[in-house]
């Protein structure tokens, strides 16, 4: 299997404080990696690198390298615009527009110029199917996406990200806002999703990091300190600080 | 110390106190064996119905650990190897209720002879030191006294292989004591699979420390 993601000796520092420190970590083409850590970790911002959303942030520089499909995603050549089609992202709190259901799936494809409606309808129905709300919301598609429960809202925020077909999808805490019903929703679709896309989730819930990821990553002070197949950091953990957090011992 | 934590505690010292009353079932039957004393016969077979209600709450305990809990990493592996451990050590008094069982049903006392043909008082006497020495290993967590166990057990299958020769050699010269004999042969073989149940606990002390599994393993594989 090829490496799909790739960050080679990766520092990050916002000003002065060094946030990540020398991270080197691949990630294998549709597979889940989970990133564990206690808050002010790195986790969400070593997340962020992979879309460039920390770019933006007052004080950022990196130093490394992060290769997807090989390229370097930081190079001068690439534009931060094309970086985002490939690359879906979800957020803690769902995030639907206000606008209806329809118009949020298809966003990333207007913004684009898309006008086919064939085409536009088509990707509505495929996108809702993959993220399981099409049976939900098939009748009301115009309905406002506010209207719907924060589960659904969850799901249509993950249909609105592989709108524009990324390969790499990127989930930040995506199910801790979520009752566990919803949550079960969200966890079965990344099952299912990871056919197609490779996905990091970063998750404060340990069950779920050992539920949906085939491998994860434990970050401590801006270090990975452990980084494995999820069986093997659950059952035996190489680190003593992995094994202290997992076991809830930390500190 | 979090809730896990003193669950876990609690789990520890419920094994330890369960591998001391299957432990006290063992040399009471040793007792009542060698003194053909019925009472104290009785008593264990009283006894293994505690032991049997202990192994429950045991099981108990742990499934509620891993429902409530969810341990992961060495928290899990704790929780399966008493799992384990508790339905090793319940097995070890139901070989202690058997045996009791024997000395009910016998009308004399062991011929002093057969029991040193036998080897049969030295077996008991290793069996309950391999069983002093796993509720040692799991009470301190230390895996190389659970390795002994391993070198220790050879000792009680030597002595239940050499058992057979011992018998037959006794009934020939004693044939009016062949009930007792085969009675004593019975409680041989149960003895040496005290070893074996022991060498068990041994192997799920080292897999929650040290995270190895040691099952189907040579005996220089599991001393490594």
């Amino acid at each position: 299997m090829s490496h799909k993601l790739e960050a080679k000796k990766v520092n990050v520092f916002y000003d002065q404080t060094h946030v990540i420190k020398q991270v080197d970590i691949a990630i294998q083409n549709n597979t889940v990696a989970a990133f564990i850590g206690p808050s002010g970790c790195g986790k969400s911002t070593f997340l962020r690198l992979y879309n460039r959303m920390n770019d933006l942030i007052e004080g950022f520089r990196k130093e490394g390298e992060i290769l997807i499909d090989g390229k370097d995603i930081y190079s001068k050549d690439l534009r931060v615009e094309d970086l985002r089609k490939k690359v879906g992202m979800v957020f803690q709190k769902p995030n639907p527009f206000p606008k209806s259901i329809y118009e949020n799936v298809i966003y990333g494809l207007r913004i684009r110029g898309v006008s086919n409606k064939n085409l536009l309808d088509e990707t509505v129905e495929r996108c809702l199917k993959q993220s399981a709300l099409w049976e939900e919301v098939k009748d009301n598609l115009k309905k406002s996406a506010l209207a719907l429960s924060g589960g659904q809202q969850q799901r249509l925020c993950i249909a609105r990200a592989i709108a524009t077909e990324p390969s790499v999808l990127l989930m930040d805490e995506p199910a801790s806002a979520l009752d566990p019903i919803s949550t079960s929703k969200i966890e079965e679709l990344i099952h299912e999703l990871k056919k197609q896309f490779t996905i990091i989730i970063v998750t404060h819930n340990m069950q779920q990091a050992a539920r949906v990821s085939d491998t994860t990553a434990f970050f401590y002070l801006g270090e990975l300190v452990e980084y494995d197949a999820t069986k093997k950091i659950f059952t035996n953990p190489s680190d003593v600080r992995t094994q202290d957090y997992i076991t809830g011992r930390f500190g | 110390m979090t809730h896990l934590e003193a669950e876990l505690k609690s789990l520890k010292s419920e094994v330890i106190e369960m591998c001391n009353l299957v432990n006290s079932q063992l040399e009471k039957s040793k007792d009542a064996l060698l003194r053909l004393d019925k009472d104290l016969a009785r008593e264990v077979l009283v006894n293994e119905k505690r032991v049997n209600a202990f192994e429950l709450k045991l099981d108990r305990d742990c499934e509620n650990i891993i429902a409530l809990y969810n341990p992961v990493a060495v928290d899990l592996r704790f929780v399966l190897a008493c799992l384990k451990i508790n339905s090793n050590l319940e097995r070890i008094g139901d070989i202690a209720e058997g045996i009791a069982q024997f000395v009910l049903n016998i009308k004399i006392e062991p011929e002093k002879t057969l029991l040193e043909a036998t080897r049969l008082i030295e077996m008991y006497d290793t069996a309950i030191d391999i069983m002093h020495v796993v509720s040692q290993a799991f009470d301190s967590e230390n895996t190389q006294l659970a390795r002994s166990v391993f070198k220790k057990d050879e000792v009680l299958d030597e002595i239940n292989t050499n058992a057979n020769q011992a018998v037959a050699d006794f009934i020939k010269g004693n044939p009016e004591r062949i009930n007792q004999s085969l009675y004593l042969l019975s409680a041989i073989r149960k003895l040496e699979r005290v070893g074996d149940q022991c060498k068990n606990i041994s192997e799920e002390i080292i897999f929650y420390i040290e995270a190895k599994v040691l099952k189907h393993k040579s005996r220089e594989q599991k001393q490594a």
